[in-house]
């Protein structure tokens, strides 16, 4: 069972890994879009990689709305 | 296809559609890799009039307003078409809204009932503003057990024995109120007449025919005017199959293509060059070889479908692409917002035709679109048949506002005869865009008049709408534009939102107000978001009733601060 903070620390690897960019760039209050440079759609991309990670399903409206990891991160741990 | 001439309401050429191909399919849903649903329309039509008899039963009558709000899914058309079965008028809205501006639009309609999936329901339920709603019966999709409705219905139950009544309605009757804008105060409601459909759907199919076997990705939401005409009334009037799919994951999007052998599909420049991307990816990941032979096969494509495309020429000289596109594919659609023309060539070249189009809700769901004779990257087309379109005031180069006159323009803004006014005149529409045609007959875009972008996502998004969020901060006063407004650019693209403030006398600009500007622009979704900002001088100017002159401060602005003036936000 992962801790939230554990939850959210693999959130933000995983991100950099995807998304090439060095870890130390990424915070948890980040706002991903503006941070990562990237659409909705690539933030979509982003929210398979983390459901094979996690093996969870969510749904595409569980990231409406959001925009930062540390949400991001209550939203996949509230399904863990 | 029926014939659309002999009918005066959406809801009679449904029925007629429902008739005349029981056993084709219309609707499949799939989420992810597994097929949900799969509907001939007999058996659409089974599932339909329990539903209306049971509208019709709680006394949903001719003229009554249904909001749906839902995710692209079969009981989104099911609900729709039970709703214009009773002759009821359907207000489909945005399901990316918020649940208070859910709650604003359905007062402002006064919807009688509300149809909307679970997850938005909870979501409405939780809002402050929730007990205040004034909606008779809401009808809620997908519940799960045991979760508290607050006394809605499950749509699924909510269903009655025996044959409904049909209800016909006439050609300048209300189908569709369709909100534009105006969640931020002054609601848009565009009043779009059942006339209004049928002419749309008729020059439309007149350029891109559907008939059985067609199949339509319908992606972007239902609520929006394209895929309401394209991936609904166009295709079941014609007797073809329209495709949903639970999830807009792009991986699940391009199985999609292979797996339900997609014919047609609309989306928006962001779902556009996402493919783009994927393929330059794929082609990037060739050896030396492989990609000389490639560019090779591309150059003859090109030069062989340049005076109008040929499928089948296409899939012999570049099998692999349109094997990934599932091999069916005669075009896809996009418009609304600004499309690189270099995305456009660059599937063009490959043998995937992109129809460039330009519309607005007002004016119903498409003006122009390209027709491919031959392909051109550079417009959004020439007029669909029935519609007249000039261009107002032309300045030294043509360019000018955008005017429209045509059958499919909607009757009227709901509540708002002054709004109307200003914006119908002697017949014509003003479309605050501005144009240009060229001597082809093809409409160029080079901006806008009014005070608006329109994203990568295809949303429109208008300052006042989202100024709200800014309420309290510390300055003496703030106001939004969008920056082509404040300084013409005579051209689409870059579009972005502007916050312009005033401080207050010897107030100065420093990083806790930045921060506290970038807190709050992170309340919005992210495609509503404020880009950037500007710090401006003197006081705004104010009518009478102390309303900011918008026009007059951002002649100003424009004036007096060149673009170089904006800091990221």
């Amino acid at each position: 069972m992962h801790t939230p903070e554990e939850t959210l620390e693999e959130i933000l690897n995983l991100a950099a890994a995807h998304f090439k960019v060095p870890r130390q760039k990424l915070t948890p209050d980040d706002d991903f879009f503006k941070t990562l440079g990237i659409d909705s759609l690539q933030a979509l991309d982003l929210l398979t990689r983390l459901e094979n990670h996690f093996h969870v399903e969510l749904p595409d409206y569980e990231l409406q709305g959001v925009s930062d990891f540390r949400t991001l991160a209550g939203r996949i741990q509230a399904r863990l | 296809m029926l014939n659309l001439d002999q009918y005066s309401c959406l809801g009679a050429a449904l029925r007629d559609a429902l008739e005349r191909w029981p056993n084709e399919t219309c609707l499949i849903e799939s989420d992810r890799d597994k097929e949900k649903t799969r509907l001939t329309y007999s058996d659409f039509k089974e599932l339909a009039l329990p539903l209306a008899r049971a509208l019709e039963d709680a006394e949903f009558k001719a003229g009554d307003r249904a909001a749906i709000i839902m995710t692209n899914q079969s009981k989104w058309l099911i609900s729709a078409y039970a709703i214009f079965y009773c002759g009821g008028v359907l207000v489909p809205l945005d399901y990316k809204l918020t649940a208070v501006e859910h709650l604003q639009l359905l007062a402002h309609c006064q919807a009688k009932f509300l149809i909307v999936e679970y997850y938005l329901w909870r979501a409405i339920m939780q809002s402050p503003e929730f007990k205040n709603h004034k909606i008779q019966t809401v009808l809620v999709t997908e519940a799960p057990l045991g979760a508290d409705l607050a006394g809605a219905y499950r749509w699924e139950e909510f269903r009655r024995k025996g044959d409904p009544e049909f209800v016909s309605r006439q050609g300048e009757d209300v189908a569709c109120i369709v909100y534009s804008s105006g969640t931020g105060g002054r609601p848009k409601g565009c009043v779009l007449t059942h006339e209004n459909y049928l002419e749309q759907c008729k020059s439309l199919t007149a350029w891109y025919p559907f008939w059985p076997g067609v199949r339509y990705l319908s992606i972007l939401p239902t609520n929006h005017a394209i895929d309401f005409m394209v991936g609904f009334i166009g295709p079941f009037v014609c007797g073809a199959c329209v495709v949903h799919l639970r999830t807009l994951r792009p991986e699940f999007v391009r199985d999609a293509f292979v797996r339900y052998k997609i014919t047609y599909m609309s989306l928006v420049p962001m779902v556009l060059k996402n493919l783009e991307r994927g393929l330059k990816a794929k082609f990037d990941a060739l050896s030396g070889a492989q990609r000389f032979v490639l560019q090779k096969l591309i150059a003859v494509n090109k030069r062989l479908t340049r005076r109008r495309p040929s499928p089948r020429l296409s899939r012999w000289l570049l099998p692999q692409v349109h094997q990934a596109f599932g091999g069916h594919l005669l075009a896809l659609f996009t418009g609304g917002a600004f499309m690189e023309p270099s995305t456009l060539q660059f599937f063009y070249d490959l043998g995937i035709p992109v129809a460039n189009g330009y519309g607005l809700t007002e004016a119903g769901t498409a003006l122009t679109l390209n027709d491919f004779k031959p392909f051109r990257a550079d417009s959004v087309g020439k007029p669909l048949p029935g519609v007249l379109l000039r261009v107002l005031n032309p300045d030294g180069e043509g360019i000018g506002e955008v005017a429209v006159h045509s059958k499919t323009v909607m009757s009227h803004y709901l509540d708002d005869p002054e709004l109307t006014a200003e914006t119908i005149v002697d017949g014509w529409l003003l479309t605050g865009d501005l144009g240009r045609f060229d001597g082809d007959g093809h409409l160029q875009l080079f901006g806008r008049k009014k005070n608006m972008i329109v994203t990568e996502g295809g949303k429109n998004i208008y300052p006042e709408d989202i100024e709200t969020v800014f309420d309290g901060l510390p300055v003496k006063e703030y106001c939004i534009f969008a920056a082509n407004y404040l300084w013409a650019a005579k051209k689409l693209g870059n579009e972005m939102l502007v916050l312009v403030l005033r401080l207050e006398q010897g107030q100065e600009f420093n990083d806790k107000l930045k921060d506290e500007m970038a807190v709050r622009n992170r309340r919005l979704p992210d495609f509503k978001r404020v880009g950037g900002y500007v710090v401006w001088e003197k006081d705004f100017p104010r009518t009478a009733s102390m309303k900011i002159k918008r026009t007059v401060l951002a002649e100003e602005i424009g004036k007096i601060l060149g673009r170089a003036a904006l800091v990221e936000l």
